[in-house]
């Protein structure tokens, strides 16, 4: 670490007021907070610092996002093995799925940071640290097989039309990942859904294997849920984005997020709740068959739980009271299982609940604000 | 007359038209006409068509009402605008229907729904009623090309990426470009798109036009 306080402390000088570099300054403040705590202090009011700033609680998630990473790659090489009627070790299948991973992170960070800094540099503000779970993300809610230049397409206006015009991080009202995926899903909808996408190099393989996921068989009523399947559903081995399926990983992240603050248990909780409280009610009409799913299933299917904990949590869109995290929260999770069984079209409808309630969510909080200066009002007044 | 007569293209009178292209255009920074343009911007074709016929209106409406301005009482001045603009909204629609009949039923109800674009009724209103018709004219010109400016740069955007063709003709497939694996994005095709485009048009024109950019 003391070579590059060094090379840091050398370089400096260019990039500060007067320098040669000085419109690079953005550039270089990034890489020096990124790799120690910045050693500012505040200039007026408040003395009192946290040590954790923005770039440290955006670690947080990442670890956080590890072990549905990891579990993701071997999926995808446990999906890819078990279509070609091959047996393979644990790693062969990990190292696979790593393979097949590493591009969409890749170009997923190169594209999106290239636009940060451009829009840093250009503006001249602090190159936002937003964009290191964001980058994650992406990828990470895409199916295997997407082209990469669909991806970064897919970046680029994610980062532009969804954060930068608005003002950059924390001034985004849409979930800058998700805005990527929803851009995805309605520009190339042939890529985002349907059977022909979530295993890698389907098309290279024989006739005859088909790879939906358990949700669209569900909506289009070829599978018949049984209770033994409950089990593979929670641990993930099924078909879906690469990174989405498995809730047991999700929750290991769930559980880190909580415990270091970073993510809000209530959000968390009243995603789930809303989610089992819709099941519920459609298993009390039980019009078709989808409608019949135990509501614990919903739970555990597509992005469900991915998007409860990693979407729905974003601090800078979800709603900001503490009332109105439930009631936000709650509303995704019953728009999410409304969706997915109502519309046949959107199999998975988790990305437009939270979408739409992202949206709605400043709303929310604008009415929690009201009720309670007038609740004070009235007492001082008694 | 004392007056000194104006010349017909005076600075004063080609600002008439050189202003409603930037510095107050109806569309991008009047923010009127907004449901046409998000409309009929999918294709090249309709959309050029749309600005001929807005521009054929205007200029006559403006013109005609001009004429008229000395004997309109103001009372009733509105529903005399409505039918001046509503005459040569249903005369544009016969034509059309009756020499480009695929483009009219493209179009549909929106050559009808030229009659309550607020452009222009905005003119009649702010300019027609109170200036001369060669004046009105000129302003009929200028506010139909700002119209048409954002109109068809938005349009030539969505049928290039959204469908790869140009006036219907298949420009992508023949720069190859499919065979490199690319595919038409689906979304310029969807109406939250064009908005989009339009919002990304205004940034653009704002980053341009320093003086559009309010101070806050």
């Amino acid at each position: 670490m003391k070579i590059f306080r060094n090379l840091l402390n050398s370089v400096k000088p260019h990039f500060e007021e007067g320098g040669k570099l000085q419109k690079l300054y953005p550039a270089y403040d990034a890489f020096e907070t990124f790799l120690f705590v910045p050693d500012h202090t505040t200039k007026f009011g408040s003395h009192i610092r946290d040590a954790i700033d923005l770039k440290r609680s955006m670690m947080t998630v990442i670890i956080a996002l590890l072990p549905a990473l990891f579990f993701g790659m071997w999926n995808i090489g446990n999906i890819y093995y078990g279509a070609i009627g091959e047996e393979a070790e644990f790693f062969t299948k990990f190292s696979y799925g790593a393979i097949k991973m590493l591009p969409l992170i890749l170009v997923s960070y190169i594209v999106g940071l290239t636009v940060e800094f451009a829009f840093a540099i250009y503006r001249g503000h602090q190159v936002n640290e937003g964009y290191l779970v964001t980058g994650l993300l992406i990828p990470m809610i895409m199916p295997i097989s997407i082209p990469l230049w669909m991806l970064a397409v897919s970046v680029i206006f994610a980062v532009v039309i969804g954060k930068e015009v608005f003002g950059g991080t924390g001034m985004n009202i849409l979930n800058p990942a998700l805005t990527a995926r929803a851009f995805a899903f309605f520009a190339y909808p042939a890529h985002l859904s349907g059977d022909k996408i979530w295993i890698s190099e389907q098309q290279t393989m024989p006739d005859g294997i088909s790879g939906s996921t358990p949700l669209a068989d569900y909506a289009s009523g070829d599978l018949v849920y049984e209770s033994s399947m409950f089990i593979d559903y929670f641990n993930g081995s099924m078909i879906g984005s690469c990174s989405e399926t498995s809730t047991f990983a999700i929750l290991i992240g769930a559980a880190m997020l909580i415990i270091t603050g970073i993510g809000s248990w209530r959000t968390i909780l009243s995603v789930f709740v809303g989610g089992y409280f819709m099941g519920y009610l459609f298993n009390l009409w039980g019009a078709n068959e989808f409608m019949n799913l135990p509501p614990h299933v919903h739970l555990v299917l597509g992005g469900f739980a991915f998007g409860a904990v990693f979407m729905a949590t974003d601090p800078v869109t979800a709603s900001s009271t503490n009332k109105g995290k439930i009631i936000v929260g709650f509303l995704i999770g019953i728009f999410a299982v409304l969706i997915r069984v109502f519309n046949p079209a959107y199999p998975e409808g988790m990305m437009l609940a939270i979408l739409l309630m992202n949206v709605f969510a400043p709303l929310v909080d604008h009415y929690i604000i009201e009720a309670n200066i007038k609740r004070r009002l009235k007492r001082a007044k008694a | 007359m004392s007056e000194k007569k104006e010349a017909l293209f005076s600075k004063k009178n080609l600002k008439l038209i050189k202003d409603p292209l930037d510095d107050n255009n109806p569309i991008t920074v009047q923010v009127l006409g907004i449901c046409s343009a998000l409309a009929i911007t999918v294709q090249l074709k309709p959309a050029v068509v749309m600005a001929l016929s807005t521009f054929f209106v205007m200029c006559t409406a403006n013109v005609v009402v001009s004429l008229m301005r000395n004997m309109i009482p103001s009372r009733i001045r509105i529903i005399i605008q409505l039918v001046v603009i509503a005459t040569l909204v249903i005369l544009v629609d016969q034509t059309l229907k009756a020499f480009v009949y695929d483009v009219s039923k493209e179009l549909s109800v929106f050559v009808g729904l030229i009659i309550t674009n607020c452009i222009i009724m905005g003119r009649l209103e702010a300019f027609a009623l109170a200036n001369t018709p060669w004046k009105s004219f000129m302003d009929g010109l200028g506010n139909s090309l700002g119209y048409a400016l954002p109109l068809i740069v938005v349009a030539f955007f969505r049928e290039l990426l959204g469908a790869g063709t140009l006036f219907g003709y298949p420009v992508l497939e023949r720069l190859g470009l499919y065979e490199l694996g690319y595919e038409n994005n689906g979304m310029m095709i969807l109406p939250p798109m064009a908005l989009v485009t339009c919002g990304v048009y205004i940034w653009i024109q704002r980053m341009r036009n320093k003086k559009l950019v309010e101070e806050n």
